[in-house]
């Protein structure tokens, strides 16, 4: 990008340039041949949605399978309203993931903070101590953790009334907080933090700054890719969660959106309804990427440049 | 500048807590009532209905006639998704959350029953004249009872057997195996289908047993010698059962069937893409819709030991930890009037497991002359239940890898050998299941 | 611009300022004092949903446990342990899940840094190309694991397009039911869904390295490979082994394509360790056994975590 010629800069510049550089014609075509390869699948998703479930099957081995051709309607939409409340599931999932996503990136950051800047005996062991979480399969530890968290108690709170409650299951909250502290996150944070220069802080020390104000406005504003990188890491599994809150909703009204997937599997499976459904539970991720990628991604750049 | 990023951070986990809290809040509430036994006289009850809109619908009648019927007890319904059910189940005993009442898949009563998750019930007279295999026995004791059953069947186009010279059987003269075989090569002689049987080998789970046991039994074999229950030599690795291994992978080496066919049957008989479907009941109502009367439902082969197919679906038990057995055998007993049984066989599109006037009249299909007769004769005549045995969904587990693997081209023998040595092992670990 | 020097050799803060010894420590005893308190949320919370129930899984190892069972739960030793070595579906589960990720861990690394470069412009529809990569992340895995299995079938798309492309020389395999085509498919469709989510990593990474050091050597007629060799590379050097070990832990824990697409067959030919204790854990309801399986695949992650610190800390 020319930064001299400010004032008039686009139209000159076009002007001036002869032709489309080849590398440039190379790396547009790649990209748009890449853009189809990961585009397809999904649109074979989409497209299906809108068909007959024996349309869908005859169309599997040819182009017609990506295109909207033959008897195309919403009666899939309107066969999942009917059979899943799906507003009540997005809305559980939204919360959900929500609430895992900001909790766990305050959590995690700050642990690593400490971990990573301040002096603090044995923190070496607890860091190993967390890492050494991360290579628990979930799966293999679901079904002490059910039986564990039905042991837990819960502070409830009645307006000025507080009462001792016995028992997580069928909760929202069974559903967040053993995923807030997250090892992965709190390794990424750390390895992160690790490579900001130790000046910074010391600096901002002598300037008579504390802990808590050197975490939230230096560090924190410079780990960008960081927060990224955790925040969907958060949000993807806990959007996806699925044989947890099997095992721990039974009420339907507290059901987040994967469980509702399996609706559809009866005797006769509605292949056309899961499309359908399984269209209706990506988009919201996918708007919230587009806005994500937007303020993180791009705006990382000028964040470490000016930091 | 560079503190606008975390202010915004500062703002957006309040706004989180903010969120959450209310969240922890309410779900307080809905632990305190949806409880899990119950309390006092309203007990609640589980099903696998969530997303059958219709079958749930019939379910929840009859728990507001009860209700309305007697002021003493009040019964809720809490639906499940059927694919996960087991798994909601097996987490709320590992928790002591399971409700009074509860509905299962009948395989499963033995092995839940020897597990102490279910009571023995006792319904006096509500019994009589139910279908045997909606029966859920174990020692001896009734554990459970279902409304309905569904039958193993194939399903065709009567044109295109008719085109290929093929007899179209019925229910008192099935194919033979070499019959059954013969059409086979027939099929696939006219080039049409890359594979013309269809036998759902894309399925998954419980469906492996279900649908291939009962071609083992009828080759004379068995998933578990049946005197005792205490070993699978002999029956699931004998003679027999190396014939029905040895055909069934013959059928994908001859191109007979697809080592896995597609995702969905009914989609490819309708499509042309198969010529026969090994299907249940449950097929009838969408290919009956599509083909029309051109559909021949063809009862199951008979391999030499007769026609078989598995019994027993879904079935209502009580759970042992129900702290009003009362109100759940009242509630039970109510349900098993014909009326209700048969409105919800009727729902489920199902074979309903008691053949009164009252339950003909809501659905004469499955009576004399009905279009869905067949699938009532081929229970009644041909149905076997799956070993009633408290091992059963580890040797349900066994043989679908074992089968799985034979059909990708493992030796039939050592396959077989190796799951009876499974089964035996676990078997033992178990102290025999008793 | 931050990045460009890391100092990984920690210098010792105290060395700095000489002040008088008594206010070091207090300072030191309230820092240490509020570094526990920072520490303090997610270490409970840890200690509460993994440790806890890790334990308690340990336990369940040396036991007769069954998932299903009236019978008392008894210790029993070795026995799963023992059972387990001898156990050739554990033995296959194991090599195909160090396969899987020996040949995931470099080609989606790879590919998502391919594509982060290809995306790291400012040009337009920039955006939107990023976003279509990223596709396949957002979908649930057993959404797309469907959909591929529809895609891999002997008359599906991909046969079908090998078909076209080749001018109907080349017929596809039966990709998932031949031993030998299952686990590359398996391969490709992870790597597929995978990569949109290690290219933003990447992505994050190549924006935090200034642009004017790229105009500099540009302008000094350095070539392109020369540039991606001296000035990217280096300066990606953290954001490198954060993709290496997402990729690395992701891939170790294979299961939901596995129980999706194809059961762990044919023959054991895309069985996992994950997938083997899941299916002898809550199918056959064998928990003991089920915990021996994790518990000797913690040991696994665990060796491989070490070599993969020990490789990184070597060539820092």
């Amino acid at each position: 990008m020319a930064t001299t010629t400010a004032p008039a800069r686009r139209q000159p510049a076009q002007a001036l340039r002869p032709a489309p550089k080849p590398r440039h014609i190379v790396g547009t075509v790649a990209k748009i041949v890449l853009a189809l390869v990961f585009v397809l699948p999904i649109v074979f998703m989409f497209v299906s949605s809108l068909k007959p479930d024996a349309q869908i099957f005859s169309d599997l081995g040819s182009i017609n399978a990506f295109l909207p051709t033959g008897h195309i309607s919403f009666a899939n939409y309107a066969g999942v309203f009917d059979r899943v409340p799906i507003v009540t599931f997005l809305m559980n999932s939204v919360g959900i993931s929500a609430a895992t996503v900001i909790l766990g990136l305050l959590v995690n950051s700050l642990a690593a903070f400490a971990l990573s800047r301040m002096r603090l005996r044995g923190k070496k062991i607890i860091l190993t101590a967390i890492i050494a979480t991360l290579i628990v399969p979930f799966e293999t530890l679901a079904l002490p953790l059910v039986w564990w968290v039905n042991q837990l108690p819960w502070l409830q709170v009645n307006g000025f009334s507080l009462a001792l409650t016995h028992g997580w299951l069928d909760t929202y909250r069974v559903q967040i907080i053993p995923f807030i502290a997250n090892a992965f996150s709190v390794y990424l944070f750390h390895q992160y933090f690790d490579s900001i220069p130790k000046e910074l802080d010391e600096a901002a020390r002598m300037d008579g700054a504390g802990w808590f104000q050197i975490y939230r406005k230096i560090i924190m504003p410079l780990s960008g890719p960081a927060i990224a990188t955790v925040a969907i890491l958060t949000f993807l599994p806990a959007w996806n969660s699925y044989l947890w809150p099997i095992m721990v909703v039974q009420s339907e009204n507290l059901r987040p959106v994967m469980v509702g997937v399996e609706y559809f599997y009866q005797l006769n499976v509605a292949w056309g309804q899961i499309m359908a459904y399984t269209t209706l539970i990506t988009l919201p991720i996918l708007v919230l990427f587009i806005a994500f990628q937007r303020s993180f991604v791009n705006s990382i750049a000028s964040t470490g440049v000016k930091g | 500048m560079k503190f606008h990023k975390s202010r915004r951070l500062l703002t957006a986990s309040i706004a989180a807590m903010v969120i959450a809290a209310p969240l922890a809040g309410c779900s307080g509430t809905a632990s305190a009532s949806g409880g899990s036994g119950g309390s006092g006289n309203s007990i609640t009850l589980w099903t696998h209905n969530a997303g059958n809109p219709a079958e749930l619908a019939a379910d929840q009648k009859i728990v507001s006639a009860f209700n309305s019927s007697q002021s003493k007890y009040k019964v809720t319904v809490q639906a499940f998704p059927q694919a996960s059910y087991n798994q909601s189940v097996v987490a709320a005993a590992a928790s002591g959350k399971l409700p009074c009442v509860l509905d299962m898949d009948a395989p499963n009563v033995p092995n839940w029953a020897w597990a102490k998750y279910l009571a023995p019930l006792d319904l006096g007279t509500s019994l009589k004249g139910q279908l045997p295999s909606t029966i859920g026995k174990w020692n001896g004791k009734v554990y459970a009872v279902g409304y309905y059953d569904v039958a193993l069947a194939m399903f065709a186009r009567k044109s295109v057997l008719t085109a290929a010279g093929i007899r179209i059987p019925t229910i008192d003269t099935p194919w033979t195996q070499d019959e059954f075989n013969q059409s086979l090569a027939a099929l696939k002689k006219t080039g049409k289908w890359a594979a013309p049987l269809d036998l759902g080998t894309s399925g998954t789970g419980e469906w492996w047993t279900y649908a291939y046991s009962p071609l083992l039994q009828s080759f004379g074999g068995d998933l578990i010698n049946r005197t005792d229950y205490q070993s699978a030599d002999g029956a699931l690795n004998g003679a027999n059962a190396v014939n029905w291994a040895t055909w069934m992978r013959g059928l994908v080496t001859q191109g007979l069937i697809a080592q896995k066919s597609g995702a969905d049957a009914n989609a490819d008989l309708t499509n042309n893409k198969t010529a026969i479907e090994y299907s249940g009941s449950w097929a009838a109502a969408p290919l009956s819709k599509t083909l029309g009367k051109d559909l021949a439902v063809i009862p199951p082969v008979n391999f030499g030991s007769g026609p078989k197919i598995g019994g027993g679906s879904w079935e209502w038990g009580m759970t042992n930890t129900c702290e009003n057995k009362a109100a759940a055998t009242a509630y039970l007993k109510f349900s098993l009037q014909p009326q209700y049984q048969a409105s919800v066989a009727v729902a489920a599109g199902t074979i309903p497991a008691t053949s009164s006037p009252a339950a003909l009249k809501l659905d004469p299909s499955y009576g004399p002359g009905g279009s869905n007769e067949i699938f009532a004769q081929i229970s009644r005549k041909y149905a076997e239940l799956r070993p009633p045995t408290p091992a059963y969904p580890f040797i349900s587990t066994t043989f679908t890898t074992a089968a799985q693997n034979i059909l990708a081209g493992a030796d039939p023998k050592s396959t077989l050998d190796q799951a009876v040595r499974g089964i035996d092992a676990n078997i033992k670990t178990n102290n025999g299941y008793k | 611009m931050v990045l460009i020097h890391p100092s990984r050799a920690e210098t010792a803060p105290s060395v700095k300022k000489p002040s008088p010894p008594r206010k070091v420590n207090r300072g030191r005893r309230k820092e240490s004092l509020t570094a526990l308190g920072m520490v303090a949320p997610a270490v409970l919370l840890l200690a509460l949903f993994i440790f806890v129930p890790a334990a308690l899984a340990f336990v369940l190892a040396f036991t007769n446990a069954q998932l299903i069972s009236p019978n008392p739960i008894g210790f029993v030793g070795l026995t799963n342990f023992i059972q387990l070595f001898q156990d050739p579906v554990f033995y296959r589960s194991l090599l195909n899940t160090l396969y899987f990720a020996a040949v995931v861990v470099p080609v989606q690394g790879g590919a998502a840094l391919g594509l982060a470069i290809l995306v790291n412009t400012k040009t337009r529809g920039t955006s939107f190309f990023r976003t279509v990569y990223f596709l396949p992340v957002v979908t649930s895995m057993v959404v797309v694991s469907m959909l591929w299995l529809f895609m891999y079938q002997q008359n599906g798309l991909i046969n079908e397009l090998i078909h076209r492309l080749t001018l109907g020389l080349v017929t596809g395999p039966d990709w998932l039911n031949n031993p030998a085509t299952s686990m590359p498919a398996i391969i490709l469709m992870s790597v597929w869904q995978g990569v949109g989510f290690h290219m933003v990593i990447w992505l994050s990474g190549l924006q935090t390295i200034a642009p004017d050091l790229h105009e500099a050597a540009s302008l000094d007629g350095v070539s392109a490979w020369q540039r991606f060799r001296f000035v990217t590379w280096p300066g990606l050097r953290n954001t490198r082994a954060l993709v290496l070990v997402t990729i690395t832990i992701q891939a170790l824990s294979l299961f939901t394509q596995v129980s999706v697409m194809t059961q762990g067959g044919p023959l054991y030919s895309t069985s996992t360790v994950v997938y083997d204790a899941v299916q002898t854990g809550y199918q056959q309801q064998q928990t003991s056994y089920a915990s021996a399986i994790s518990l000797v695949f913690f040991a696994l992650v665990l060796i491989v975590a070490a070599i993969q610190r020990f490789l990184t800390r070597e060539k820092a």
